[in-house]
């Protein structure tokens, strides 16, 4: 027989690859199927699991605020069991690489835009810089970098009552590149110390003008890459004081590395992964599936597999699709509900209550999605992390939870099933 | 008049664009019926993620990188007078980007009709580089004679005096070697062994071997014809020029017009008679698949695009190729494995390893996701030598850590750059598979 596993996972994202990592530890043979490169070089890198509930933050423990959670919300499906369930995979696959997991509670992580962020787990290099810990701070923006502006962002910080002083600096590298060098090619001369640029940025600065006495400093997120720890090391050394770093927009490096942590833990696992060919249809019989079409340029390919996860992203990882009319789910055309009018799907305020923010499959107590009769589409397919609706993971700040609680569930379920 | 004159275009293939009122087409030649590519740069969102997988901005600091080659000089060159920055050559036609890329740009398309219009307008048709470059596009041709008289031209061309003159006069790097001509090609072996072993008319493939395992490396098309007849294929070799790849990569996008125009017209007369096209070279599958349909309107050109396979992909859909290495074995080795990027692009980067690894006898490593660098003709010129080395010097770094002393991969110039940072002996997935099943 030709491609076969015991477990197919669609998407490659933190729902897909928890997923994949949580069947392959019941034994079964299981593929992982993503489309293009892995999304998360787009993602922050910070593992959100709950920050906010209806608005209402920042949330202290998420545990204790999962019951006011909606009932279709994807955490009361699959219960705080399963997050911690996902947390667990998360730490044996990021190690000492991240920080958090002594405790169920959030930390509080600067951002790039100056806002406070209720987190989960953080890269080491971001934990010296939690908003909890009274030590004053300089921000430093490189000139250039339009991304993060450090003075301003230190404004903005200070404005929500950081319980520290606080400052912005902005410098230049002390490398000239490109006007639009990239943030991989600043780390990368950090990485191999080119021309001395470590000291050279601390000389820079040690100039830069701040009345401030600081204990830390923090940088965005592209202090070095294979030699990171080296390099903030060094920085701290010469600055005398902590160094930190912040979680940047793309290309996230931050992004980058969870990537590489989760796809490392895959070929560790013994999952195949296929990359580069979108999943567009399937083949099914009796109520279940027995392959999953996948374009090959042109060629439609079938995957065959015992049990299957939709893990493919919510309306901006293109999982759910949109045009004019309707909201549908592409591969499956899983029942995605949403009003008929349009302009029923937002709301005016840019971050206000919008209902898109939730569309996405609805599942059973298995997470199978469902159909308008609320009857599973097919008993062997299960959904996972963004495509699920009822979350508005944006809002809550619990993207990466909702994606580790459902992949860890809708994963062992299918490895269960399959073996 | 040439064989290989390209039929008529056709019509543009959406008759429902024409009736879109709030969409503005803009041709990218003048005159020409070439695809709108502005909804490709609208869609750019400016992330720059493609700027960072793309090899030779890693390497090189004066290269803009992708976002710049396609998004951004598209627009710039809208405005009256617009020229295209001549960086546009130093892009290596990996399209690494097109993967990278999370909102679906087509940046290689963009970065190929940027470079042929350029190449067209812009570049000096008695140049040096223009000479060089239209050489090397036409690899094929060249080789063609070569192979007439193999151990002269391997002499020749290996001589040390006759490199340096090359470096001079044409710009082609003295450290390079040219691979050797086979003493018989592909196609000789074929027609002296009486064609195919195996008639059936329910699995037929018709084989593009393309130029390099035809000229140089005959063996690996001999494994492909034997691997295939093992599983009951009738293979047929039908008449063909090269895919394009160097001629894209180059800007010649005539010369890639014309060798299209001879490719999609023999293969899409056996698709009708119900053959599938397999490559064994993963840039000559990715060119009859990807690049054929997005350069160029020729009659059957989308039919050919939508049933061209790679050779252990196509044997993977079709045959239980797992089931039959289960009760093979092979003479112990071990392998450090090279994922070229257009196999990469084509999702076939993991197959050698998913599939040799449970293989006894086998010892597979991948020697991760690095490019080998020296992107087909790229390599290949002076001006680029040292990028293309400093871009493979983590393949060569890993391929030394590796456990195997020989290479694998299924690209001809990857496999090139293996042996040249190595010392390496490169075998084609292929012809393990013959090892095992034949």
């Amino acid at each position: 027989m030709p491609i076969r596993e015991d477990v197919l996972v669609v998407g490659g994202g933190i729902a897909g690859t928890t997923a994949a990592l949580a069947a392959a530890e019941t034994g079964a043979e299981v593929r992982l199927l993503s489309h293009k490169k892995s999304t998360l070089r787009q993602a922050s890198g910070l593992i959100d699991v709950l920050g906010a509930v209806g608005g209402d933050g920042p949330i202290a423990d998420p545990f204790e605020a999962i019951e006011r959670l909606p009932d279709d919300h994807p955490y009361r499906v699959v219960g705080a069991e399963s997050i911690h369930d996902g947390l667990r995979f998360f730490d044996d696959v990021a190690g000492d690489v991240y920080a958090g997991g002594h405790t169920d509670r959030n930390a509080l992580v600067l951002t790039h835009g100056g806002t406070i962020k209720p987190t989960a787990r953080y890269p080491e290099s971001v934990a010296p810089g939690l908003a909890s810990a009274a030590a004053d701070t300089l921000l430093v923006g490189f000139a250039g970098l339009t991304d993060f502006d450090a003075p301003v962002a230190a404004d903005h910080l200070a404005a929500t009552g950081v319980p520290f002083e606080i400052d912005g600096v902005t410098v230049r590298f002390p490398i000239e590149f490109r006007d639009d060098a990239r943030t991989t090619r600043l780390a990368k001369a950090l990485d191999a110390d080119e021309d001395r640029v470590r000291k050279r940025l601390t000389d820079a600065i040690d100039a830069a003008e701040t009345d401030l006495d600081y204990d830390r400093v923090g940088f965005p997120a592209m202090l070095g890459d294979d030699h990171a720890a080296a390099v903030r090391d060094e920085l701290a050394d010469r600055l005398g004081a902590a160094v930190f770093e912040i979680p940047t927009g793309p290309p996230s490096l931050l992004g980058l590395q969870l990537e590489e942590l989760l796809f490392d833990a895959l070929d560790d696992a013994g999952v195949r992964i296929s990359a580069g060919n979108p999943a567009v249809g399937y083949e099914a019989a009796d109520g279940r599936l027995e392959s999953v079409t996948v374009d090959r340029r042109g060629q439609a390919v079938p995957y065959h597999a015992a049990e299957v996860v939709l893990a493919t992203g919510g309306l901006v990882g293109k999982g759910i699709d949109s045009d004019r009319e309707s909201v549908t789910e592409p591969i499956f055309d899983c029942h995605v509900p949403h009003p008929s009018d349009r302009y029923a799907w937002s709301e005016d305020d840019a971050f206000g209550d919008h209902a898109f923010a939730r569309f996405g499959v609805v599942p059973d107590d298995d997470l199978r999605p469902t159909d308008d009769a609320a009857e599973p589409h097919f008993e062997n397919l299960r959904a996972a992390g963004g495509v699920l609706g009822g979350a508005d993971v944006a809002r809550e700040k619990s993207a990466a939870g909702v994606s580790l609680a459902t992949g860890a569930y809708a994963g062992r379920r299918a490895g269960e099933e399959a073996t | 008049m040439s064989d290989a004159e390209s039929p008529a275009t056709t019509e543009p293939t959406d008759p429902t664009r024409e009736h879109e009122t709030d969409f503005d087409p803009v041709s990218v030649f003048d005159g020409d019926e070439t695809m709108d590519l502005r909804p490709g740069a609208d869609n750019c969102y400016k992330c720059s993620v493609c700027d960072t997988a793309c090899p030779v901005a890693e390497v090189d600091d004066d290269f803009p990188g992708p976002k710049f080659q396609g998004p951004e000089q598209w627009r710039l060159k809208r405005k009256d007078g617009g020229e295209i920055d001549d960086s546009i050559m130093s892009c290596s036609n990996c399209m690494r980007c097109d993967d990278a890329c999370p909102s679906g740009v087509p940046l290689s398309q963009m970065h190929n009709t940027a470079r042929g219009e350029y190449v067209d307008e812009q570049m000096d048709k008695l140049s040096r580089e223009y000479v060089r470059n239209r050489i090397l596009a036409n690899y094929g041709t060249l080789a063609r004679l070569g192979s007439k008289v193999p151990r002269l031209t391997n002499l020749v061309m290996g001589n040390s005096l006759v490199q340096k003159i090359n470096e001079k006069v044409l710009g082609i790097p003295s450290e390079r070697d040219f691979p050797a001509f086979a003493s018989q090609t592909f196609r000789e072996w074929w027609h002296e062994r009486g064609g195919a072993n195996v008639e059936n008319e329910d699995k037929r493939i018709a084989y593009f071997h393309g130029c390099y395992s035809n000229y140089n490396t005959p063996e690996v098309a001999k494994a492909l014809v034997r691997v295939f007849e093992s599983f009951g294929y009738e293979v047929v070799v039908p008449r063909q020029r090269c895919s394009g790849t160097p001629m894209f990569a180059n800007g010649m996008l005539d010369d890639a017009e014309r060798a299209a125009g001879v490719n999609v017209g023999e293969f899409s007369d056996l698709l009708e008679a119900g053959y599938d096209v397999v490559a064994s070279c993963t840039s000559c599958s990715m060119s009859l698949r990807q690049e054929y349909p997005e350069l160029f309107e020729l009659s059957g050109i989308e039919e050919v695009a939508a049933n061209t396979y790679e050779a252990l992909e196509y044997l993977r859909i079709h045959e239980d190729v797992r089931g039959a290495l289960d009760d093979a074995s092979v003479d112990d080795q071990a392998l450090a494995y090279h994922a070229p990027c257009h196999a990469r692009n084509q999702g076939l980067d993991r197959q050698a390893v998913e599939l040799f690894r449970d293989l006894d006898g086998v010892l597979i490593e991948d020697v991760g996701d690095s490019c080998s660098g020296i992107s087909g003709t790229y390599g290949w010129k002076e001006e680029k030598y040292e990028t293309s080395m400093k871009i493979g010097e983590e393949m060569f770094e890993h391929m030394r850590d590796a456990t195997g002393e020989v290479g694998m991969t299924e690209c001809p110039t990857c496999s090139m750059q293996m042996e040249h940072g190595t010392g390496y002996d490169i075998k084609h997935p292929l012809q393990l598979l013959e090892e095992a099943l034949c």
